[in-house]
């Protein structure tokens, strides 16, 4: 009855109603029609695909390349370690109920130094992989971990600088973070790009990767500054002063009186920047990186295969939806787990 | 200053994650002849290819690397080094393929690009021969009731931005006093859709990538590509000014594979033909007279070793816009003995 109220109670609301069940009953049986009942799964290239229904075959075919890239398949098994560390430092910092210090300090250093070496290679009798071949969603999740990991602490450093009473200190700051939030991230990639090389003496040449890292490592810092600044306005200002008076180093009262309680406060605006960051991280395949959207990109061009833009693009889509909504969950876990703790100060 | 080391110092992390050895120092590139030397101390030929394009260079489901360009690549890695999957193959997209190769981190850039002026002087080029002649053509549906590309009038054609497609049916349509209208699109899956939902009459692009289009269209028979062209796209292989000897390299292996075709060997013949052949042409092309492998710094076995990887050029066109692939008409890349525009010079 409520339900019914509250699709009928007024006439707007029940014009509204049959309106919008007018065009899903219009648009979703198509839908569904195309996605499911009319696709094919399985065939050898597009020919095998039957006409009017999606072709999922052809993201199976490339499953592997849309996941890893270029990284060799005899490999796979170490992006796939490197992922499940992560993961399990990553649950770790959300559920242990104690020393959570520990589980960050493996998440922020122990999996990036881990991990970096699994992928990379060239130690420990693991093969070296070249930059060159990483890709696809990998690709996409190690441009944002390592641009997160390495956004949070500048982040936070720049958010202090720009309230420090030291005038050059705080200048240097708001020019940082001013000219990173001002400029495109395309425009940047661009630059790195095409005016590097020409900067550069002749023969030295920067890995793509590390271009791009640095660019969008920049750019999360920025806006992480400006998100942990917000967090760090929310906080009483008796605070500070209560741990002043305590005698406190400044930077004693910053590191366990006042960033703490800043954090937790800037915690959703962060999660909003982790996951605007993981979509911009598809720019990179304008400058020749194959990330996730690179790769779908360019299985569009494949002989076997051509005309499947709509399959591929709506499984980008699906991959991303997925993979941003996890971090969101994530975000919303954490945010809840450090409400439970009694307030400190 | 805490402040900059600690920038310095993630940046660096980030750096060093990323393993020693991601930012590399290489020996800065003399004249002349060292691009060679390059290559067998790397132990790969870097071969600046597109990022995906039909036809050129696309990736198979298990990530290896095909095309008509990747062929080229092929060849050269074979006449170079004696092995074709010695190539790094180095993905360049649209404005970063001039920059790439000027700075040294490819030897050659085959890449479906136009030969122009301002590429060979402007930005110290070396066009070095042509593999493909391509042109902007017109794919139109058989509604119009049109032949010829001089009869298209009142039409309107479905593009991409990018200045030169719209500016070449512009300068066309003024020249022949008739009406083209353009409504421009950022992807060719996007125009090519608008094309068949009646939005457009036709579609234009270079004539390779026209063929790749008709392939996917669901009824193939209601469109046609018009006979002719309205530009000229000689799409080719450019390296860097300076060395003498690579230039020659790649110029002879171009026309290895072309005079291959002319005298009939094959990619499964050449070896056959290397050891057996009386026809003195043969015996120099595939370097078992006349020493030409030497002169240029190269195995005598330079060309054998190429059509073995690649074939000859018609066994390349064949294979990626013959009529089992894109089914796209030889017409100018036809050998010149046979109408065409392809003209190896000759081998002695």
């Amino acid at each position: 009855m409520r339900l019914f109220r509250a699709l009928f109670g007024t006439p707007g609301t029940a014009v509204l109603t049959v309106a919008i069940a007018a065009l899903l009953a219009w648009t979703v049986p198509s839908l569904l029609r195309w996605a499911v009942a009319a696709a094919t799964w399985t065939a050898e290239n597009r020919r095998g695909c039957a006409p009017g229904g999606a072709c999922w075959a052809f993201i199976r075919a490339r499953l592997g390349l849309f996941l890893y890239g270029g990284y060799p398949p005899a490999e796979q098994w170490r992006v796939n370690l490197a992922a499940a560390l992560a993961g399990a430092a990553l649950l770790g910092c959300l559920f242990a109920r104690r020393r959570r210090g520990a589980w960050f300090a493996l998440l922020l250093i122990g999996v990036p130094v881990a991990g970096g070496t699994l992928l990379a290679g060239g130690l420990f009798g693991l093969r070296p992989v070249p930059t060159a071949d990483w890709g696809g969603l990998m690709l996409n999740a190690v441009l944002s971990f390592v641009a997160v990991g390495a956004a949070v602490p500048l982040g936070t450093l720049l958010a202090l600088g720009r309230r420090s009473p030291l005038p050059f200190v705080r200048g240097l700051c708001v020019a940082l973070i001013e000219f990173w939030r001002g400029v495109p991230l395309l425009g940047v990639l661009f630059m790195g790009l095409v005016l590097l090389p020409m900067v550069l003496p002749q023969g030295v040449t920067v890995d793509n990767l590390v271009r791009a890292l640095v660019v969008l490592i920049l750019f999360a810092s920025a806006y992480m500054a400006e998100v942990v600044r917000g967090g760090l306005q929310g906080v009483p200002h008796g605070q500070r002063e209560a741990a002043a008076a305590l005698g406190l180093h400044p930077l004693q009262a910053n590191l366990t009186v006042v960033l703490p309680q800043a954090w937790r406060i800037a915690l959703p605006g962060v999660v909003n920047v982790v996951v605007d960051l993981f979509k911009d991280t598809t720019l990179v395949s304008v400058v020749g990186l194959f990330d996730l959207m690179g790769v779908v990109n360019q299985s569009l061009k494949d002989q076997s295969w051509l005309g499947l833009a709509q399959e591929g693009y709506a499984f980008a889509a699906l991959l991303f939806f997925g993979c941003c909504l996890l971090l969101s969950l994530a975000g919303t876990v954490l945010e809840r787990r450090l409400r439970q703790r009694p307030e400190g100060g | 200053m805490k402040f900059g080391n600690r920038v310095r110092f993630w940046v660096g992390a980030a750096v060093a994650m990323l393993a020693a050895g991601t930012v590399q120092a290489q020996t800065a590139i003399p004249v002349p002849g060292p691009t060679v030397t390059a290559i067998k101390a790397r132990g790969a030929l870097a071969c600046g290819v597109d990022t995906g394009i039909p036809g050129f260079a696309f990736q198979d489901s298990k990530g290896a690397w095909h095309g008509f360009d990747v062929a080229y690549c092929r060849a050269l890695a074979a006449a170079v080094l004696g092995d074709p999957e010695k190539v790094r193959y180095v993905p360049t997209t649209t404005p970063a393929r001039f920059t790439v190769l000027q700075a040294g981190e490819i030897e050659v850039l085959i890449r479906d690009s136009t030969m122009t002026l301002t590429r060979s002087v402007q930005l110290h080029l070396d066009e070095v021969a042509t593999n493909f002649y391509a042109g902007q053509g017109f794919l139109v549906s058989t509604k119009l009731g049109v032949s010829k590309i001089t009869e298209l009038n009142g039409a309107t054609i479905c593009t991409l931005t990018g200045a030169t497609l719209e500016l070449n049916i512009a300068d066309f349509a003024r020249t022949n006093g008739t009406k083209i209208g353009t409504l421009l699109f950022e992807k060719s899956d996007e125009a090519v859709a608008a094309m068949e939902s009646g939005r457009c009459d036709g579609y234009t692009d270079d004539t390779g990538s026209l063929a790749a289009v008709r392939s996917t269209l669901k009824v193939p028979a209601d469109w046609v590509v018009l006979e002719g062209v309205i530009s000229k796209e000689p799409l080719g292989l450019h390296i860097r000014s300076g060395d003498v000897t690579w230039r020659n390299i790649v110029f002879w292996v171009d026309a290895a594979l072309k005079t291959a075709e002319e005298a009939g060997v094959t990619k499964s013949n050449a070896e056959d033909m290397a050891k057996n052949s009386k026809d003195p042409l043969v015996k120099r092309l595939l370097g078992a007279e006349g020493g030409f492998g030497a002169m240029l710094g190269l195995n005598n076995d330079w060309t054998l070793q190429a059509i073995k990887a690649a074939g000859n050029y018609g066994e390349i066109y064949d294979e990626f816009f013959g009529p089992k692939a894109l089914d796209l008409a030889r017409g100018q890349n036809k050998l010149w003995s046979q109408g065409g525009l392809h003209y190896a010079l000759p081998f002695r």
